[in-house]
């Protein structure tokens, strides 16, 4: 039998670069939420420490270790990047979000600088270290940025990738030019 | 004329540009106003009501005079400031308000009306034919007295806003910010300098002032040499901070390519949010004008800005020029101009007392008291104790003392403090939180007591963030007393501009003062006076001494009026940044979004939504044709159709059984597993929020869908009653809307369709109506839901986003073979309405369960949010509009959404109104046009006649009210 083929969120033409910039789809194959049910926290943070070595962050933090990330994504709640979530069968609730979120990877020196023009929070490395998530706005769209090395993993709904990756690339593609003319 | 060897300006390199079509050359360095200048141009602008010649009276962003047009096309820009805008190769500027040419303006005759276009002149002349005023007096007056024309196109080019983040923001790049950012900036703080100027260095760019045994220049960039070079400053020329807001917040806007001849995707302006933790005012001081009769001739500026011309750019305001002055300070410009073999006609000292030292003749106690020349200055009058003098020459530069550049100060409402020593306002203590006025800014006017005062504003900001200020020791500068007298206006005869930019003379101030418009406030509005794109920078000071004397009170007493963002004209270009077009908002496209554009649908926004509002067929002409065939799809075979836009709430935990119970009127914790009910929801006042199915997937694991309209606002009031009402509840939930991509599948033949995708076909026995369950499709976990919004035998299948595509397009492939095919908004509208179900057009806010015919929904064996409310008085009863079916008696009459119910024998009055309409459709499947309505007392009145008139759409027809449900009242097909 046939099976279903599957569509990325984003349109063709990623990765884009201007200057030092580039905008990638984020190589991110699996989102798990978690939210611990009454009680559970420790629970879920101990399991989390066994199956993965991870823990449950703290608001505004995202845990990494090997391929496997865990970020706050609100109250009460963390999105488990990349790992399975078996082992919070039971004290979590766990729902599946991977094709709900486009997940846009934004690298280079100055990526900052590109998302402080949809951003209103301080991205600088000074405020915004490794380590660090925040659920915030970009343009009107609300957000889920997570920093990386060299850059940022920015979380947007799916349905909303096009318009997203559109005004990325337009602060990109600004920014790139305005240099020539400092 | 340039003057040589003076200038920051860049010589061996040219830049052509044009001004009202003439073709002149300048320099790197230059703005249109100083190479205008520098090629002998001196009439830049016609006045704003008079028309009168006006050359620059600045050199700065205040600029009430020389307003230009530039750019061409969809760009043209207009009221641009000729002394802000930078020269590029190819500039092309025109002048505005005026016709047919600059030098010969026709609507010059108004100067020479003057006696009768004073202040208040149109209110009191232009009262009748009242209908006059609309369509011919006001077009007519607007059409004289203007700046610049738009260019009534869309501007289409790049703007952009940003933000940006420091520890100290300091304004203003003179002595003062300068050495308050190095302090800052050496004590490590994150510092952003703010320069409005293209070049740093305030007035050590236009003065000559030895600091530290340097040329003040030349110390200014050491400085910003060595800020350049750490890493936590930030430079940011062009910058003009606009406003000061709550939380150390400052609105600026930048001219990113505004100086550049082809700018690319580089923005044209930049709008920053900057967020400090403390900022430092060092904006310096403007020169005021000195109201005499004609000062507003060209060839009259202020003595500051005629130094700056002639320091910064060499080019020089005139060949003989005077200075009239009631200040110390206006003998630089003398020295400076004298220096430069500049010939100083004159010194004019208001002052009797005053200095008699000076390469040049000065007359102490004297007055200019009339100005010669019409498109030039020609020659001036000058009063002394001898008597009148002519004076031939072809320059006059005045000063009247100057005002500090304190306006963000006054942004959080601080009113500033009179300072009779400096004839001055002052800002007032801690008039912004976090802001630290110093230097000219804060009335200190010497270069020395403006780097004491920098280093101070800098160690206070510093400790105020718990840093330390490093030791700088304050270089040795001048230390000059600042001595100036009040002088604001000359008496004599003819007219003494106070607001050049609006036309406002001392005349005009004094008779809003005789007219009782006496408060400051008021003289404002009744002259317009510092209402003009310069918002009074140069007026407001003098006009208020002028109301003052009028009045008879000081100065302190008249007060002034309040400041307001923005400092500077900001364009809504810059803060409507990327907001044109579809930039507006977010556009949310489902996976079926392509395939949709490719069947040619025209798509309708719902909510940031695109969705298909028909599928068109080739032959069809009209919408009404694609709707009624799609109809029939799903009442005779099959349709699909994307639903992916509804909200989808997943919620898990041991009470989400009992939370559904709290937040739906009916009850869910019954509900088995694999089963899906129907709920509706209040809100607290217990008008109706919203309705849609829940499904329980397991014990513990419900799955609710809402309304793509209020799937945020269902969101919302899910987190405040967990929070708030139910916080000990285990009950989790998050919204996967985006996860699941789902189609509904309806029509007969949708069972058939659906078992021809799925992995193991399902029946009707396993899979009956308001069934749920997981199912698999081409070994894809898919959820399959059997509900129907159509009346129809039908299902919802949804899988994960990623698949969404594929599936839609292979079940429409699938559905075209069964005779059914794709259907949008349009047809899914005709199908719930033919079936009389609800949506947001009918709980649109002010409805409730009652009104819908949903009472009984409201359970009585448990509470729920909203419920006490839902039984007050007047929320059921006959009183209430209630919610019926309407057929016209003529089947074949249109009916319109929005149209009033009324008796058939009552007048169409308001006061008969018998309620109105919410929804229509042609019912391709009744063969009749059909309407939701809310009638009063409606359910009693089944069978009776309504006249249904459309004021709007001029429509007047008798209908039969009817059950809601029209078609299949049983719901035996959604079952069968």
């Amino acid at each position: 039998m046939a099976s279903l083929i599957t569509t990325s969120a984003f349109d063709t033409g990623l990765p884009v670069t201007h200057g030092a910039l580039t905008l990638a789809a984020a190589p991110v194959t699996r989102i798990t939420s978690v939210a611990p049910f009454n009680g559970k926290e420790k629970a879920v943070s101990a399991a989390l420490k066994s199956a993965h070595g991870l823990a449950f962050p703290a608001p505004n933090r995202v845990l990494e270790k090997g391929a496997a990330r865990i970020a706050f994504a609100g109250r009460g709640t963390a999105f488990l990047i990349d790992a399975d979530p078996a082992a919070l069968d039971g004290i979590a609730a766990l729902t599946d979000q991977s094709d709900g979120w486009a997940i846009l990877r934004l690298t280079g020196a100055g990526a900052e600088d590109a998302l402080a023009r949809l951003v209103p929070i301080d991205l600088r490395p000074v405020a915004f270290p490794a380590g660090t998530a925040a659920r915030t706005a970009l343009g009107h769209m609300m957000t889920l940025i997570l920093r990386v090395e060299n850059g940022f993993d920015i979380l947007v709904m799916r349905s909303m990738a096009h318009t997203a990756t559109h005004e990325i690339v337009t602060a990109m593609a600004a920014l790139s030019a305005r240099a020539a003319h400092v | 004329m340039r003057v040589k060897g003076k200038g920051l300006i860049d010589r061996a390199t040219h830049i052509g540009f044009s001004f009202d079509g003439r073709d002149y050359v300048g320099h790197p360095g230059d703005t249109l106003a100083s190479a205008l200048m520098a090629n002998g141009v001196h009439l830049l602008g016609r006045s704003f009501k008079y028309h009168r010649p006006r050359g620059v009276l600045t050199a700065g962003s205040e600029e009430p005079n020389a307003l230009v047009e530039v750019l061409e096309g969809a760009q043209k820009t207009p009221n641009t400031r000729a002394t802000v805008q930078e020269l590029f190769q190819g500039l092309k500027a025109q002048s505005q308000n005026r016709w047919p040419s600059l030098k010969y303006d026709a609507l010059a005759i108004n100067d020479v009306l003057s006696p009768f276009l004073s202040a208040g002149f149109y209110y009191k002349t232009f009262m009748w034919p009242r209908a006059f005023w609309e369509r011919l007096y006001e077009p007519i007056i607007r059409r004289a007295a203007g700046l610049g024309a738009l260019s009534g196109k869309h501007d289409e080019s790049q703007y952009e806003k940003a933000f940006a983040f420091c520890d100290i923001l300091v304004i203003g790049s003179g002595p003062a910010g300068l050495i308050a950012a190095l302090t800052a900036a050496r004590a490590g703080a994150d510092v952003i300098l703010a320069e409005e100027d293209s070049r740093m260095g305030g007035r050590l760019l236009a003065d000559t002032v030895e600091i530290d045994g340097k040329p003040g220049l030349v110390w200014a960039e050491e400085i910003l040499a060595e800020l350049h070079a750490m890493p936590n400053v930030r430079l940011m020329t062009r910058t003009a901070v606009t406003g000061a807001y709550d939380g150390g917040t400052f609105g600026a806007l930048e001219r990113v390519s505004l100086h550049v001849a082809k700018p690319g995707d580089t923005p044209r302006e930049c709008f920053w949010r900057i967020v400090a933790g403390q900022a430092i005012l060092a904006t310096g001081a403007l020169e005021r004008p000195i109201g005499f009769p004609d000062n507003d001739r060209p060839g009259i500026l202020t003595a500051s800005a005629a130094r700056a011309y002639l320091n910064r750019w060499g080019a020089t305001p005139g060949k003989s020029i005077a200075i009239f002055a009631n200040n110390d300070d206006a003998r630089r410009t003398a020295d400076d101009m004298a220096a430069s073999g500049i010939k100083v006609a004159a010194v004019i000292d208001a002052r009797p007392d005053s200095s008699a030292l000076g390469d040049y003749p000065i007359y102490r106690g004297a007055e200019v008291i009339a100005t010669h020349g019409r498109h030039a200055l020609k020659g001036i009058t000058v009063q002394t104790r001898d008597g009148s003098h002519d004076l031939a020459v072809d320059c006059l530069a005045m000063s009247g003392g100057w005002n500090p550049t304190l306006h963000l100060t006054c942004h959080m409402n601080g009113r500033p403090l009179w300072n009779p020593t400096l004839q001055a306002f002052v800002p007032a203590p801690n008039a912004v939180p976090g802001l630290t006025p110093c230097g000219a800014a804060n009335g200190t006017f010497s270069t020395a007591g403006c780097l004491t005062e920098g280093h101070a504003a800098a160690a206070a900001a510093l400790a105020a963030l718990g840093r330390t200020a490093p030791d700088i020791m304050p270089p040795r500068t001048e230390d000059s007393v600042y001595d100036v007298s009040p002088l604001w206006v000359v008496p004599g005869k003819g007219r003494a501009w106070l607001d050049f930019a609006n036309d406002v003379t001392a005349k005009d101030v004094r008779l809003a003062a005789q007219e009782n418009f006496a408060s400051v406030e008021h003289m404002k509005r009744y002259t317009t006076q510092g209402m003009a794109p310069d918002q009074g920078k140069n007026s407001n000071v003098g006009a208020l001494a002028v109301l003052a004397d009028a009045t008879g009170r000081g100065i302190p007493e008249t007060g002034t009026t309040t400041f307001r963002p923005p400092y500077v004209p900001v364009s809504i270009a810059a803060m409507g940044a990327g907001g044109r077009a579809t930039g507006f908002a977010p556009q949310r496209f489902t996976t079926s979004h392509a395939a949709s554009v490719e069947r040619g649908a025209p798509m309708i926004e719902a909510g940031l939504w695109y969705r298909p509002s028909y599928f068109p067929r080739p032959g069809e002409k009209t919408w009404r044709q694609s709707c009624d065939r799609e109809v029939g799809y799903v009442r005779n075979a099959v349709g699909v159709c994307d639903v992916s836009t509804l909200g989808k709430i997943d919620l898990q935990g041991a009470d989400a059984g009992a939370f559904l119970d709290l937040v739906y009127t009916n009850t869910f914790s019954t509900l088995k597993p694999g089963r899906v009910r129907y709920g509706l929801m209040l809100r607290e006042d217990g008008l109706v929020m919203d309705d849609g199915t829940s499904a329980r997937l397991s014990a513990t694991h419900f799955l609710m869908t809402t309304t793509t309209a209020a799937a945020g606002l269902v969101m919302r009031h899910l987190d405040f009653v967990h929070q708030a009402l139910a916080p000990k509840m285990d009950v989790r939930f998050i919204s996967v809307t985006e996860q699941w991509a789902q189609f509904a599948v309806a029509g007969p033949k949708s069972r058939e369709l659906l078992n021809s995708v799925l992995d193991a076909p399902v029946t009707d026995e396993a899979f009956p109506f308001m069934a749920c369950g997981e199912v698999m499709v081409k070994g894809v976990n898919a959820r399959l839901f059997r509900i129907s919004f159509s009346g129809e035998h039908a299902y919802e299948i949804a899988v994960p986003a990623r698949y969404g595509n594929a599936l839609f397009r292979d079940l429409v492939a699938r559905a075209e073979t069964l005779g059914g095919g794709a259907y949008g908004m349009e047809a899914l509208n005709v199908l719930r309405i033919e079936k009389g179900l609800i949506t947001h057009t009918e709980i649109h806010g002010r409805t409730t369960a009652f009104d819908i015919g949903a009472a009984k929904m409201i359970s009585a064996k448990k509470d729920c949010i909203g419920k006490a409310a839902a039984q007050r008085p007047g929320m059921i009863g006959p009183e209430r509009e209630q919610l019926v079916g309407l057929r016209p008696i003529d089947h074949t009459k249109p009916i319109g959404a929005g149209a009033h119910l009324f008796n058939p024998d009552d007048a169409a009055t308001r006061a008969n109104d018998q309620g109105y309409i919410t929804s229509v459709c042609w019912s391709p499947t009744m063969d009749t046009y059909l309407g939701l309505a809310f009638l009063k007392n409606g359910r009693a009145r089944l069978h009776d006649e309504v006249r249904v008139v459309d004021h709007l759409r001029k429509a007047d027809v008798i209908c039969v009210v009817v059950d809601p449900v029209f078609f299949d009242p049983k719901g035996d097909r959604a079952r069968g």
